[in-house]
């Protein structure tokens, strides 16, 4: 069963439509990855799944749950909403780390506030925020970010933030992982260590939709690869037939722009 | 009238114009973060009724704010206000408010989108994003206009004269009208201090918060 189906997703910004009729499927463990131009929808896209931006019409289900239908009267209380949320992570562009928390409390930080919820919270505290510590080091050290638990944000590397935000996002435990463009803010030489992390993501097959102009990793790490332009998706396929064989004439003077 | 006695006198004034800065500050620090929501809420009448308010108090001078707030209870509601300090310091707070909440909604609008929407996204609710993630942030980005703020209100606590708060100038006053002019131009150093002790302490805070970027 698919993990995340979007269907027939409108949005429009005042007057300009921006996703005019998106539909897709995504299985379980499943890698996604988003190409386009600039202005094709396909941020705005990954900000509607992530929560970020309401669209105008259709549905998205993630996990069983219906985040969004426009077709359902039905509003969700807080306490779903919060549910729906925590289904899917995303990790900007631009990091967004919180500058006045070091690389441990920026991962600890969603945790802790999340166990307030648990009924035997105020039993054991200490026991259930020892835990959460300990679980937050340990992928703090699959990062290689082990010596950094106690460094600000602005102690790092643009690629060691990057990396705190993908663990700040993985440690919520989400049913799907969206990446805006990851590398984009990154020096070349920093990107590698990037994506070095999401391949290996990959590997242990974390559902993920990568939207992303590395065009070399999104071939080598994902499954399919939609590609967007002017809001709809122009063509969609396996990674390799999709940049081998491309069947539009939009997607061929897409590749050819970027080098391919 | 010896020195010592005059330098007495002017710090029993200037313990008033202390003690009216400090409750300022005690009332109008929170009072202003309210002003700012108002000014920032997305209800339209409550929005510009707060913006209306804050216009009208920042438009018009403290002084005649410390003679409304003292005279118009007795006038308007035959209540006559019975403590000059209270007076003034309900004038400085709602005056001080005013500013503070512009200062605040500044560093609140200067936050980036980014650090509301990583708080989204990582499940935070509204209020918890508000106090765990931005809240910090403004503290930090306020420090130097705040110190502005801070200063400026040591100095206006003289104002409190004109309702006849026996601040630090009208203690110095009295010596004038027996004859002795140099008690006023001295409460100048009494200032000087007060202010340099709150710039070394701004000085302190700002390097406090100097950890993170």
């Amino acid at each position: 069963m698919a993990i995340l189906e979007v269907k027939n997703l409108h949005k429009n910004f005042g007057k300009t439509q921006v996703l005019k009729g998106i539909d897709f499927e995504l299985e379980k463990g499943q890698v996604m990855s988003i190409i386009g131009s600039s202005g094709s929808g396909k941020t705005t896209l990954l900000r509607c799944v992530a929560q970020l931006e309401t669209a105008d019409s259709g549905s998205i289900k993630v996990d069983g749950s219906t985040i969004f239908d426009s077709n359902s009267s039905q509003k969700l209380t807080a306490d779903e909403k919060m549910k729906n949320q925590l289904k899917t992570g995303l990790v900007f562009q631009s990091f967004n780390l919180f500058p006045q928390y070091n690389v441990l409390e920026n991962v600890t930080l969603a945790m802790k506030l999340q166990a307030k919820r648990r009924a035997d919270y105020k039993e054991n505290k200490k026991e259930i925020l020892a835990e959460i510590d300990l679980k937050a080091k340990a992928l703090i050290a699959k990062m290689g970010l082990s010596d950094k638990l106690g460094n600000y944000p602005c102690e790092l590397s643009g690629g060691q933030q990057q990396r705190v935000s993908i663990v700040r996002a993985m440690a919520l435990e989400p049913s799907i992982l969206f990446f805006d463009e990851p590398t984009s803010a990154l020096d070349p030489e920093l990107t590698g260590e990037v994506l070095k992390v999401i391949r290996e993501l990959a590997e242990e097959n974390m559902t993920m939709v990568i939207v992303t102009h590395e065009m070399d990793f999104a071939r080598e790490v994902s499954d399919n690869i939609i590609f967007m332009d002017n809001g709809v998706i122009a063509e969609s396929g396996s990674a390799d037939d999709l940049i081998n064989n491309p069947q539009t004439d939009r997607l061929k003077a897409f590749l050819s722009k970027i080098g391919k | 009238m010896t020195f010592q006695q005059i330098t007495l006198d002017l710090l029993e004034g200037l313990g008033q114009n202390l003690q009216l800065f400090l409750l300022t500050l005690v009332f109008a620090l929170p009072l202003g973060l309210i002003i700012t929501f108002g000014s920032m809420s997305k209800f339209a009448p409550l929005k510009y009724l707060t913006k209306t308010f804050v216009w009208i108090i920042r438009g018009s001078p403290l002084m005649l704010q410390l003679f409304v707030v003292f005279y118009v209870p007795g006038l308007v509601f035959g209540i006559p206000m019975k403590s000059r300090m209270l007076a003034a310091t309900i004038a400085f707070v709602i005056n001080y408010a005013c500013y503070f909440s512009e200062i605040y909604r500044g560093g609140i609008e200067s936050i980036p989108n980014g650090q509301y929407e990583a708080g989204q996204v990582l499940g935070l609710t509204k209020t918890q994003t508000f106090f765990r993630v931005v809240l910090m942030q403004v503290v930090k980005r306020i420090i130097a206009p705040m110190g502005n703020e801070f200063l400026t209100l040591v100095k206006d606590t003289s104002l409190a004269r004109v309702i006849a708060v026996s601040e630090i100038i009208m203690a110095a006053e009295r010596f004038t009208a027996r004859g002795l002019i140099w008690p006023l131009f001295y409460t100048a150093v009494y200032f000087l201090a007060f202010c340099g002790i709150l710039t070394l302490l701004f000085g302190w805070i700002e390097k406090k918060f100097s950890y993170y970027r």
